[in-house]
C-alpha cells in the first residue's frame, strides 16, 4: 500500500510542479507590462510600457522577425520530414534516424555555433574551395551569418528541428499501418509519395501535432540561437527582450514585460496561421484525392525527400567537427582548409575558467533530470492504477505535463524572474533547478511514457501471482526491464537542461552560470578558440550522458539476449 | 465445515450494461474446469476476475473462495494463485534459477537451501544445471516447462491457465498438456482452465462451460 500511497502524489506535484511556475510567471509578466511593479515605482495599473514598447526603434520588424523565421523553420522542417518518411525505404529511414539520434541531444547553442563556423565568410566550407575556385585570398565582405532577413537563422532551427521531428514521428510511426497502406495506394497506381501523404500522413501528423506546435513555440520565441545566428539590426523579439532585462536602466524592465506579451502574441499568431495552413493541407489534400491525382512519376520528389533531410544533418556534423578543430588549432589564417599547427594552448587557459560553469551545468542536469525521472515514474504507475476507473478531467489531465511547450519561454520566464527577484530567490539553486524542471520534466515523461505504456502488462500478473506486491514487481521486474528506456528519458532530460539558455540566464541572475550560458556570452567576442571549447564542451555533455546511459543496460544485460534485442 | 478446492460463487462479469459471464460452480483439488468460447465471449475477463486484476471498466460480482477462504478482495499478491499464460513470460533480465528463485516463497530461508530447492525443482522438469542460462536461449518447451514450474514453486492452491498451449508446436503442444495435467493431479490443485481450443478440454477430462457472444 506504501507504493500506492506515494504515486497518488505523482501526479499532483508534477501538474503543480509544471503549471505553478508558468501561472505564475504569467501573471508575474502581465503585472509589470500593465505598469504594476511596486519594487520600481509602479504602482498603478497604465498601458504606458506598451508605448514605450513602440517607441522602441524597429520593433515591429523585430516581432515580423520572429513570426517569420520560427514559422517558415518550423514549416520547412515538418515538410522535409514528411517528404523523407514519405520517400525514403525504411533501411534508409532507420540509416538516417541512427544518425539523426546524437543530433537530438546537441544543444541548440552547440549547433548554431556549429553552423556559422561552417558557413561564415570564414568558414569552413569557404576554406575549402578558396582560393581554388573563388580566388579568395581573404574572407569576402558577405553577411551570412546574423544576416538581416534571418536565413541564417532558419537554417539553424530548421536543421536542431528536424531531428525531434523526425524522432517523434518514428516513435508514432509504428502504430499505423504503414506497409499496407503503400501497398494499397500503389495498387491503385498512386506513387509512392503521395500515396504515403495521402494514407499515412493523417495519421501520423495527428499523433504528432502536440510536439509539432512545441516546436513552433520554441522556434518564434527562441534566444541562444538567434543570438548567434539571427539577424541584429534588429534583432528578433526575443533577443531584444533579454537586452531590456538586463539593461541597467531599471525602467526598461516595464518594456521587457510588455516585450514578453507581445511574445506571446507572436507565438499564437503563428500558431492561429498555422492552423489555417493545417486547413489548407486539409483541403489540398481533399483535392488530390477527390481527382484521383496518382503523381505516379515522383522520382525527383523523392531525391528531394531523402536529401533534404541528409544535407542539415550533414551541415551540423561539419559545423561540429570545425568547432572541434577550432579548439584545438594553432595559427589558423583565411584561406587554409586546416590550421597550420594543433595546440593545446587554447584548452589550458580556458578549462581553469570552465570547471565553475561546469560543474553547475552537471548539478543541475544531474538534480533534474533524476528528480524528472522520478516523477515521471510515479505519473506512470499512477496512471496504471487508475486505469479505465479515471474521469475525464483525470485522464486529460497528464496533458498538462506539454504546457511549458506549449508557452513560449520567454513570455513566462520573464514574469517569473520578476517574481524571484521580489522574493529574493532569484540566483540560487533551488529556484533554478525548480525553473529547469518546468522543461526537463515534460521531455523526461514523452519520453518515457510510450516504451512505459507499452510494456507487456502481464509480466506484472505473473510476478503477482508470484506473491509480489506492486512495489516489489516494480523493483525487481518492470524496473530492470524498463532499466534502458529510464535510463535514456533520464539522459534526455539531463540534455534539455545541459542546453536551457534562457531560463538559466534570466533566474540564475548571473550568480549561475552553465556552459551554455557561458558560450553564447562569448559569441559577440569572437575568439573562435574560446567558442569552440566551450561548444565543444557543451556538445560533449550530453553525449557522455548518453553513453553512460545506454552503457550501463548495456553492461548488466549482457548475458540476457531477450533484453538486447539480438 | 471446511471445503477444499475452488469455489466460485455467483461470478457475474457485465460490460457496458451486457452481462458476458454468470458462473456459479466448485472445483475440487486436482479436478479442472475449462471455460471456453470464442474471443470477446468475456473468457478473459473471467480469468483476470479471479487472478485479481480485471480492468474496473467491467462490473463484476461475485465471491471467490479458496479452500473455504474468500479472497475476493485480495490485491493479486496475496491469493495465492498461480497463472500460466501463452507466452512463458520468463523474466527476461534473470537467469533461469534467478526466474524460480523470484518464485520461491520468502518462508524458504537461506542461501544454500533456496538453491538446492531450485536445483531440484530443474532436475524434476529435466534442467539438471540449467540454473545459470539466460532464458531467452532455451528453446519453447524448454521455457515452458520453466515457467511451469516457477508458477508450482509458488506454492500456489490453485491454477489459472490462459490459454497456456496455444503458441506451441502440435507435439510440444501434446507433451505440456499432459505435463501440466499430470503434475496438477498430483498435487491435488484445482485448475480452471481458459481456452478456445476443445483439444485442450478433451485432453484436460474437464467439466466445460462454454461462453456465447
Amino acid at each position: 500500500m506504501a507504493v500506492l500511497s506515494i504515486s497518488r502524489l505523482g501526479p499532483p506535484i508534477t501538474i503543480a510542479l509544471l503549471t505553478i511556475p508558468v501561472l505564475a510567471g504569467l501573471i508575474g509578466t502581465v503585472l509589470p507590462a500593465l505598469g504594476y511593479l511596486p519594487a520600481l515605482g509602479g504602482h498603478g495599473f497604465s498601458l504606458k510600457p506598451f508605448g514605450m514598447l513602440l517607441a522602441e526603434p524597429g520593433i515591429l520588424l523585430s516581432a515580423w522577425l520572429s513570426l517569420v523565421t520560427g514559422l517558415s523553420a518550423s514549416f520547412a522542417a515538418l515538410i522535409i520530414v514528411m517528404l523523407f518518411l514519405a520517400a525514403a525505404s525504411p533501411k534508409t529511414i532507420s540509416r538516417v534516424s541512427a544518425i539523426m539520434s546524437p543530433l537530438l541531444s546537441i544543444p541548440h547553442a552547440a549547433a548554431a555555433f556549429g553552423l556559422a563556423f561552417l558557413i561564415a565568410p570564414t568558414g569552413m566550407l569557404a576554406r575549402i574551395i578558396s582560393p581554388e575556385l573563388t580566388g579568395w585570398q581573404s574572407p569576402p565582405d558577405l553577411l551570412i551569418v546574423n544576416d538581416a532577413m534571418g536565413l541564417t537563422l532558419m537554417a539553424g532551427l530548421i536543421a536542431k528541428e528536424l531531428p525531434f521531428l523526425l524522432l517523434i514521428a518514428l516513435a508514432a510511426l509504428p502504430q499505423l499501418a504503414v506497409r499496407k497502406s503503400r501497398h494499397i495506394s500503389a495498387s491503385f497506381g498512386y506513387g509512392r509519395v503521395i500515396g504515403f501523404i495521402l494514407t499515412v500522413w493523417p495519421g501520423l501528423y495527428r499523433q504528432i501535432r502536440l510536439g509539432v506546435f512545441a516546436v513552433l513555440a520554441f522556434s518564434t520565441s527562441v534566444v541562444d540561437m538567434a543570438i548567434i545566428l539571427g539577424p541584429q539590426s534588429p534583432a528578433t523579439l526575443a533577443v531584444r527582450l533579454v537586452g531590456w532585462m538586463n539593461d541597467p536602466d531599471l525602467s526598461l524592465r516595464f518594456v521587457a514585460a510588455a516585450g514578453a506579451l507581445m511574445q506571446l502574441f507572436v507565438t499564437v499568431t503563428a500558431f492561429a496561421i498555422w492552423l489555417g495552413l493545417e486547413m489548407i493541407g486539409l483541403r489540398l489534400r481533399a483535392f488530390i484525392a477527390a481527382n484521383g491525382i496518382r503523381m505516379s512519376h515522383d522520382k525527383a520528389l523523392r531525391i528531394i525527400g531523402v536529401s533534404a533531410i541528409v544535407l542539415p544533418a550533414l551541415a551540423l556534423f561539419g559545423g561540429l567537427i570545425t568547432l572541434a578543430i577550432w579548439s584545438v588549432s594553432g595559427l589558423w589564417q583565411f584561406p587554409d582548409a586546416v590550421p597550420s599547427s594543433l595546440t593545446l594552448k587554447g584548452w589550458v587557459q580556458v578549462v581553469p575558467r570552465l570547471t565553475g560553469p561546469l560543474i553547475t551545468t552537471l548539478q543541475l542536469g544531474v538534480t533534474a533530470s533524476i528528480i524528472a525521472g522520478l516523477l515521471a515514474v510515479l505519473c506512470l504507475m499512477r496512471e496504471d492504477e487508475t486505469r479505465a476507473s479515471q474521469t475525464f478531467v483525470q485522464r486529460h489531465s497528464l496533458t498538462i505535463i506539454y504546457l511549458p511547450l506549449l508557452v513560449p519561454q520567454a513570455a513566462f520566464l520573464f514574469g517569473l524572474q520578476f517574481l524571484f527577484v521580489s522574493f529574493q530567490i532569484d540566483g540560487m539553486f533551488l529556484s533554478l533547478l525548480a525553473t529547469h524542471l518546468v522543461f526537463v520534466t515534460p521531455y523526461v515523461f514523452l519520453s518515457l511514457s510510450d516504451p512505459w505504456r507499452a510494456f507487456d502488462r502481464r509480466f506484472l500478473s505473473v510476478s503477482a501471482a508470484l506473491g509480489k506486491s506492486a512495489w516489489q514487481s516494480f523493483v525487481k521486474v518492470r524496473g530492470p526491464m524498463l532499466l534502458k528506456a529510464i535510463l535514456s528519458a533520464v539522459a534526455l532530460g539531463f540534455a534539455v537542461s545541459a542546453a536551457q539558455y534562457l531560463a538559466t540566464i534570466l533566474v540564475g541572475a548571473g550568480r549561475l552560470t552553465t556552459i551554455t550560458t557561458e558560450a553564447v556570452a562569448l559569441s559577440s567576442g569572437g575568439n573562435r578558440r574560446v567558442i569552440g571549447i566551450y561548444a565543444f564542451v557543451q556538445m560533449l555533455l550530453p553525449v557522455v550522458v548518453f553513453a553512460i546511459a545506454s552503457l550501463i543496460p548495456a553492461y548488466l544485460s549482457r548475458n540476457r539476449r531477450g533484453l538486447t534485442g539480438q | 465445515m471446511i471445503t477444499t478446492g475452488l469455489t466460485l460463487q455467483n461470478i457475474e462479469i457485465a460490460l457496458n450494461g451486457r452481462q458476458l459471464v454468470s458462473i456459479n460452480r466448485h472445483v475440487e483439488p486436482g479436478e479442472i474446469l475449462s471455460v471456453m468460447g470464442p474471443s470477446g465471449s468475456g473468457k478473459s475477463s473471467f480469468f483476470a476476475y479471479l487472478a485479481g486484476f480485471l480492468d474496473p471498466a467491467f462490473k463484476a460480482s461475485g465471491t471467490v473462495l479458496v479452500d473455504g477462504k474468500d479472497i475476493t478482495g485480495l490485491p493479486a499478491y496475496q491469493r495465492h494463485l498461480g497463472l500460466l499464460f501463452q507466452d512463458s513470460l520468463l523474466f527476461p533480465h534473470m537467469d533461469v534459477a534467478g526466474n524460480l528463485l523470484f518464485a520461491l516463497p520468502p518462508e524458504v530461508k537461506g542461501k544454500a537451501i533456496r538453491r538446492a530447492h531450485v536445483e531440484a525443482a530443474l532436475k524434476e522438469i529435466g534442467l539438471e544445471g540449467f540454473g545459470s542460462r539466460d532464458t531467452d536461449t532455451l528453446s519453447g518447451g524448454q521455457k515452458a516447462r520453466v515457467a511451469l514450474m516457477r508458477t508450482l514453486l509458488s506454492q500456489p492452491k490453485a491454477l489459472l491457465l490462459d490459454e497456456p498451449f496455444s503458441k506451441l508446436d502440435t507435439e510440444l503442444r501434446v507433451q505440456m498438456r499432459q505435463l501440466v495435467f499430470a503434475t496438477t493431479k498430483r498435487l491435488k490443485l484445482p485448475v480452471v482452465l481458459v481456452t478456445h481450443d476443445e483439444a485442450d478440454a478433451i485432453a484436460a477430462n474437464s467439466a466445460i462451460i462454454r461462453l456465447t457472444l
